[in-house]
């Protein structure tokens, strides 16, 4: 192999990559620098490339109260946190199930778990607003919740089924064998081998619930005011200062899930994580 | 395997599998119920008028063509830059797990975030537009190529492509580990340049295994709604953007319709899905098969 790699290392294919590599950290930081600049903007005529002078404005702003910042993040956490809760407890043990079922049964579920991965929100939305009214739920938080649910618990189920896929039931079985039923030996053996996979499927479940738009917007029906509905009020009402500094706010958690998770990405679950970001 | 560990696991699959499968196929059966009935005063059980009212509607094709046209020059866009990035990280040793962290970005970050900063880069006075006029390129902000509120969705291809490409350059570099590198040397040793080794070589081995993931990035533009809810011009909007206008619309003898639309939009895709699963079942047999 030594001698084919050091053919790899012929110029043309070096510099190649090195501008690509280049191009790749450019070209991802760029949509993230306007954030930065436009939250500390004051005065900023056409042409200028910086701020002729800069401001906090934009920041205290959304730090008071009566701008509902505080309350739509907090109504944002609240949702998310709530609708991750639900996924791991939902789809911990359906991963484990689907994992272990053979693969006709096994095929068709996944695919109903795969269908509203991909389906976009609109097309369900609709429907669903009017089966809420009738419910009660809709413009309520729980029926936001609810909604929520139909892109993120298939998104855990899937992740969970390709982490007990994975892993080696050696040590079930074992533990089946001295004597413990299948749900003991699952809780106390088959579980905490699938932390790191619960982990992440959890994160990004967070961030999918967190991300959400259109399920919101219709089933919320504006009464229900997360940070991405703040955000898109004030973009399209063209003040690009708070729309800066919210955005800021808003992709915090995305990096810092990124942060936490980068090193599981790999393999089967790239597929998923991108799914994540539908 | 026991009868009884398969009820388990059926039993354990059994709450989650309902609960997708009610709102899923809750919300896609209410809406064509929605789309079949009849307005108030008019005989007859189901009626297909609605849909034929929005398919003839002025605005379909054009949202329709609109639609395609986005998703098909994304996808393109994106398979070509993930190939080519992917290209590029393999073989990186120093720093990689830096460059991967900074490539995996576009995968967590919201659409709403991303569709806000392309209004501050991408508009006629934003940031790329300030930068080029810098350069004495163009004189005022008119001079700069509309890429927000365009007719083209432009800024939503953009969007789109920026926030894709680290999705099917992470499969591309799978693929690329899986393809290993005896093909690539074998071709090196009969003579081929590096760079004519991948074109002739690599890439024709690893686009087939890119097909489902383009599908899926396909699939995901179609159904955008909320970057070209920011970015995209009053007429044509997306499909996604018209169902919900529809919807929302003063008038709401065009409720019908929406409903019709999104309809329409749940068909296709999940059309989508099955060719998904269609090419999946063929790489598959092809790849037992060898």
């Amino acid at each position: 192999m030594g001698e084919v790699r050091s053919q790899h290392d012929a110029p043309e294919g070096v510099w190649l990559g090195r501008l690509v590599i280049a191009g790749i950290v450019v070209l991802v930081l760029l949509p993230v620098l306007p954030l930065a600049l436009y939250s500390f903007a004051g005065r900023w005529l056409y042409p200028d490339i910086l701020p002729s002078d800069w401001s906090l404005r934009a920041w205290e702003y959304i730090a008071r109260e009566r701008s509902g910042v505080l309350e739509a993040t907090l109504t944002s956490l609240g949702i998310a946190g709530l609708v991750t809760a639900i996924c791991v407890v939902l789809g911990v043990p359906a991963g484990r199930g689907l994992a272990s079922l053979t693969p006709g049964p096994r095929a068709a579920l996944e695919l109903l778990f795969f269908a509203p991965v991909i389906v976009p929100a609109l097309a369900v939305a609709l429907g669903l607003h009017i089966v809420f009214i009738r419910a009660g739920l809709a413009d309520t938080v729980i029926g936001v919740v609810i909604a929520h649910l139909l892109p993120t618990l298939p998104y855990m189920v899937l992740v969970m089924t390709s982490t007990f896929t994975n892993s080696d039931n050696e040590l079930e079985y074992q533990a089946r064998t001295l004597g413990a039923g299948p749900v003991r030996a699952f809780l106390i053996v088959g579980l905490p081998t699938a932390v790191p996979g619960v982990l992440t499927g959890a994160l990004f479940v967070f961030l999918i619930s967190w991300s959400q738009y259109a399920l919101t917007l219709l089933i919320g029906g504006g009464r229900v005011l997360t940070l991405p509905l703040l955000l898109f009020a004030f973009a399209s009402a063209g003040d690009l200062a708070v729309t800066a500094a919210l955005g800021l706010v808003f992709l915090a958690p995305a990096v810092v899930i990124l942060t936490l998770t980068a090193r599981f990405l790999t393999g089967r679950s790239v597929a998923l994580a991108g799914v994540a970001g539908k | 395997m026991s009868s009884r560990r398969v009820t388990g696991a059926l039993l354990a699959v059994a709450p989650a599998a309902l609960v997708v499968a009610l709102l899923l196929a809750g919300g896609v059966t209410v809406t064509l119920l929605q789309a079949l009935m009849p307005t108030a005063g008019q005989s007859g059980m189901l009626t297909l008028q609605h849909f034929q009212a929005v398919l003839v509607a002025p605005g379909f094709l054009a949202s329709f063509g609109l639609t395609v046209f986005v998703s098909l020059v994304s996808t393109v866009l994106t398979l070509i830059l993930a190939v080519l990035t992917a290209l590029s990280l393999r073989r990186m040793r120093r720093l990689r797990g830096f460059v991967t962290y900074i490539y995996q970005l576009p995968l967590t970050l919201p659409h709403m975030v991303l569709a806000a900063a392309g209004l501050m880069l991408l508009s006629q006075s934003g940031l790329l537009s300030r930068l080029v006029s810098a350069l004495g390129i163009i004189q005022s902000p008119a001079g700069f190529p509309e890429l927000v509120y365009d007719r083209a969705g432009l800024g939503i291809v953009l969007v789109y492509v920026w926030k894709q490409v680290p999705f099917v350059g992470l499969f591309a570099l799978a693929v690329l580990q899986s393809v290993g590198e005896d093909y690539e040397a074998a071709a090196r040793s009969l003579g081929a340049r590096p760079l004519q080794a991948v074109r002739h070589v690599l890439i024709p081995l690893v686009m087939p295994g890119l097909l489902p993931s383009a599908i899926i990035v396909f699939a995901f533009v179609f159904g955008a709604f909320e970057v070209p809810l920011l970015l995209g011009a009053r007429y044509p909007s997306m499909l996604s953007v018209l169902a919900y206008r529809l919807y929302t619309d003063v008038d709401l003898a065009l409720r019908p319709q929406a409903m019709a639309l999104s309809f329409i939009i749940a068909l296709i895709v999940f059309a989508l899905v099955g060719l998904y699963r269609l090419v999946i079942a063929v790489a598959g047999r092809r790849s037992w098969a060898r």
